[in-house]
């Protein structure tokens, strides 16, 4: 291993310098602002947790956590996401408050990344919770969430999928009968790889209506109309149901006049294993991977002793940031260049415009380094040097 | 439907038999047009733009997105593991992996090792043949190493077996057989569905894959 050069990061890890901080935190407080307006109150939990608590139930892949060790031996993650630690937080601190519960986070994020050394392996995610709630309300409101938030961030193209895992268990334990089968497709469908789905079918000792049934899960995607067929497939009450919610989550989404941002998609499968309902992830038009996902998860809470329904999702700070196509910008500043003798008024400049609003540097003329390159960096330039003149303002 | 989709594909023989499976399944593509050298060639007959890479870059492009989709072969795909979707086996350059070594090869406890352009995947299938041995990565011309006694083995792709033969080694193994797949890009799978639904379902249907529905 060669020497670190003194400015070397982890891998993974980046700084934010200002113009892309500030950037970042624009879009920020303007979804936070969104979040907050629905009632959803933040809460902040901390980076470390136990391995064997939020760390297991947070279904992120196990080589994907950074892992380290306390004092007494015990195994510590950095959080790799805040649904975990949210279920406890609602189990434990919250656990006298009456359900629903809403909340909201913003939050970094840690998950190693091995692929690329380029790729962050802390991003900072934005999200809201819905506990204690099953209803199609709850679950449209969060879509509803989800959708006017980035529509307050200026995004102008994207769109939100939904699926419903219910469904494709249902459909695969219905056709499969036992569990063990269906894990082998759902492997593929995780994987991603139809491919290999339609060669596992075929090689499955099933009748051919049943193999027919399989491969119609792949293409089971598409507008509102999809649901018609998804209905057509399926004859258990468990696969009836999760196409029932699906038609509901229609309905509440009209109500939000927001239901033309939803296509379907029956094979929506996340990477989190603690779905268990509709799930939905959104896509920027100029952006390769998805900016955020979320669903219901109705089963997580009773792993912290409290069970109850929830759902929610996460967006990702970073990726937003890349499909608004922002630069990162520092925003007007003025300067007041003063010389020591005049530094009572240059104060007290500086408050009256702090006040209206403006953003003040206060700089004393001997400190400057090149005082044309300074100039250069600010909007506006307020100058006072050498004795003020007679008559002068004395406000 | 008048959406671009931007492919990814292997130049030379790959991009020309993908180019016909297009034509065959009814896109207008112009004819010679795979004959060009530039990296970017677009058909705007068929709202498409195609982006010519190595084979092993083409799911990089496509995972990243500046590819919509993309042809490549499922070594490749088990060796890069990039989260895109795997929608179609175009049965086209067709091949398989195999294990291969000079004649007089005898297995030994020696430190046993294995050169390949595939070091995950050898890595994995000797993991899970449960040998012990070490893999060296090579960039090509991969037969050289059991012949200058660099490693004792090699696992690479074998078609028609000529390669092997010219130069004195033979197939000890099969791994798995390989073909090119058309793979997709998670995002533009959701955004494009129209024209990717399209896509696939008319080229299904010149291969003659059953496709559903």
């Amino acid at each position: 291993m060669s020497k670190l050069f003194m400015f070397e990061k982890p891998l993974g890890m980046r700084d934010a310098l200002p113009g892309y901080f500030q950037t970042k935190r624009n879009v920020q407080r303007v979804i936070n602002d969104e979040w907050e307006s629905w009632g959803y109150l933040p809460v902040e939990t901390p980076t470390l947790e136990y391995y064997d608590t939020v760390g297991s139930a947070s279904a992120i892949l196990d080589h994907q956590l950074f892992k380290l060790l306390d004092q007494q031996g015990r195994t510590l993650v950095l959080r790799p996401d805040m649904t975990a630690p949210i279920a406890r937080v609602t189990a434990s601190g919250l656990q006298h408050q009456h359900f629903p519960i809403r909340l909201a986070y913003h939050t970094n994020v840690f998950r190693a990344q091995q692929l690329e050394a380029g790729r962050p392996a802390e991003f900072e995610q934005l999200g809201v919770e819905l506990i204690g709630d099953g209803t199609s309300s709850a679950n449209g409101e969060v879509v509803s969430l989800m959708i006017e938030a980035l529509r307050k961030t200026g995004l102008t193209t994207f769109q939100i999928t939904v699926g419903h895992v219910g469904y494709v268990n249902a459909l695969l334990e219905e056709v499969l009968g036992n569990d063990e089968r269906a894990d082998d497709l759902r492997r593929f469908l995780y994987e991603k790889n139809y491919v290999g789905y339609r060669q596992h079918v075929e090689n499955l000792p099933l009748s051919s209506l049943d193999k027919k049934k399989l491969n119609s899960l792949l293409r089971l995607r598409g507008d509102w109309r999809t649901l018609d067929k998804a209905l057509n497939l399926v004859q258990t009450p468990a696969a009836k149901e999760a196409v029932e919610e699906l038609q509901e989550l229609r309905t509440v989404l009209e109500h939000y006049e927001l239901s033309d941002y939803i296509k379907l998609d029956f094979n929506l499968f996340m990477h989190m294993s603690y779905y268990t309902g509709i799930v939905f992830e959104s896509y920027g038009n100029n952006l390769g991977v998805p900016l955020g996902s979320g669903g219901r998860y109705d089963e997580l809470l009773q792993q912290f002793n409290r069970p109850a329904q929830a759902v929610g999702f996460g967006l990702r700070l970073d990726l937003l940031v890349e499909a608004l196509g922002l630069t990162g910008a520092v925003p007007s500043q003025t300067c007041i260049l003063f010389s020591p003798e005049r530094r009572p008024e240059a104060v007290e400049q500086a408050r009256k415009l702090r006040e209206t609003g403006k953003r003040v540097v206060l700089q004393d003329i001997r400190g400057v380094e090149d005082v044309d390159q300074l100039s250069e960096s600010y909007e506006d330039v307020v100058t006072m040097i050498g004795k003020k003149k007679e008559g002068a303002s004395h406000e | 439907m008048n959406e671009w989709l931007t492919i990814a594909m292997p130049k030379g023989r790959i991009f020309e038999e993908a180019v016909q499976l297009l034509r065959k399944a009814g896109f207008p593509i112009p004819p010679e047009f795979e004959e060009s050298r530039k990296l970017i060639v677009d058909a705007p007959e068929a709202n498409m733009r195609f982006i010519l890479a190595k084979p092993m870059d083409v799911p990089t492009y496509v995972e990243h997105g500046v590819a919509d989709i993309g042809v490549a072969g499922k070594d490749t795909m088990i060796e890069e593991e990039r989260d895109v979707y795997e929608v179609l086996d175009l049965k086209i350059s067709a091949c398989y992996l195999a294990v291969a070594g000079l004649p007089e090869y005898e297995k030994s406890d020696v430190n046993p090792k294995v050169a390949s352009k595939y070091p995950n995947l050898a890595t994995q299938y000797f993991k899970q043949q449960g040998e012990q041995v070490e893999i060296i990565k090579l960039n090509g011309s991969i037969e050289l190493a059991p012949l200058v006694g660099l490693a004792d083995r090699i696992v690479d792709i074998v078609s028609t077996g000529q390669t092997l033969k010219e130069n004195g080694l033979i197939e000890l193994e099969t791994i798995v057989p390989i073909t090119s797949r058309l793979i997709v890009n998670p995002v533009s799978y959701r955004l494009k569905d129209t024209v990717i639904d399209d896509l696939v379902e008319r080229v299904a249907q010149v291969i003659g894959v059953e496709e559903q529905v």
